[in-house]
């Protein structure tokens, strides 16, 4: 084995495990996170973060090949998408009346009475 | 190897997110779940293209890609004016 393909090598390594790292964490994020407005965050390090680095290290693999512009092609879409995914649910969730539990008036919008009474007592003066 | 090693690390990622799909207090959690998981559906595809060394798979994940993104506005668009086809949305304060 040449110097140089240890070298690719090394830094596709370096790129997987990395995006393995942040989609692990994403996903831990969305477990683990107390409220729906906290999850948003933990999503779109999966989306970002570790759609990137995985697909780099990818392309790194693959080389200056069809399979490298298909890759670019995805990622960019993936790149434009997720945002745009999270930021519709998010309005969603707003619009629905679903409110973040301790930053009442936060938001800019009067905050109204939560959907569920049970969700948090204390809002309910 | 290492697409063995991102492929596990990408399962494990997609068990915890069905775990949050399965337990999401509300609507809007499921919906993210759904989404996250499709987004790790597509990773899954382009890796397991790699690791049998078919790349082709990547035509599978694109096609993923971009349903996951449709079916996730169609998802939110249903429970927001419960229509999906041309029927208006039903206007405030409209007599009926």
């Amino acid at each position: 084995m040449s110097i140089l393909a240890t070298i690719v090598e090394v830094i596709s390594w370096a790129f997987m495990l990395s995006g393995s790292f942040f989609v692990i964490i994403g996903a831990v994020g969305t477990l683990r996170f107390p409220d729906f407005w906290a999850r948003l965050h933990a999503i779109s390090i999966t989306d970002s973060a570790g759609v990137i680095l995985l697909f780099t290290g990818m392309s790194i693999q693959a080389g200056f090949t069809l399979i490298t512009v298909k890759l670019i092609i995805i990622g960019v879409f993936l790149f434009i998408t997720g945002p745009t995914a999270t930021h519709a649910i998010a309005n969603a969730a707003l619009v629905s009346g679903l409110r973040p539990k301790e930053a009442k008036g936060f938001t800019g919008v009067e905050p109204e009475p939560l959907t569920k009474p049970d969700a948090d007592p204390a809002s309910s003066e | 190897m290492m697409f063995a090693v991102a492929i596990i690390a990408v399962f494990i990622a997609m068990i915890l997110v069905l775990v949050r799909l399965y337990g999401g207090p509300t609507l809007y959690d499921r919906v993210i779940a759904v989404n996250s998981f499709g987004t790790h559906t597509v990773l899954l595809i382009g890796l397991i293209g790699f690791l049998t060394e078919r790349p082709d798979f990547l035509d599978i994940a694109l096609l993923y890609a971009l349903i996951n993104f449709v079916g996730t506005i169609a998802i939110l668009k249903f429970f927001r004016y419960r229509a999906l086809g041309d029927t208006p949305p039903p206007q405030e304060g409209a007599e009926q």
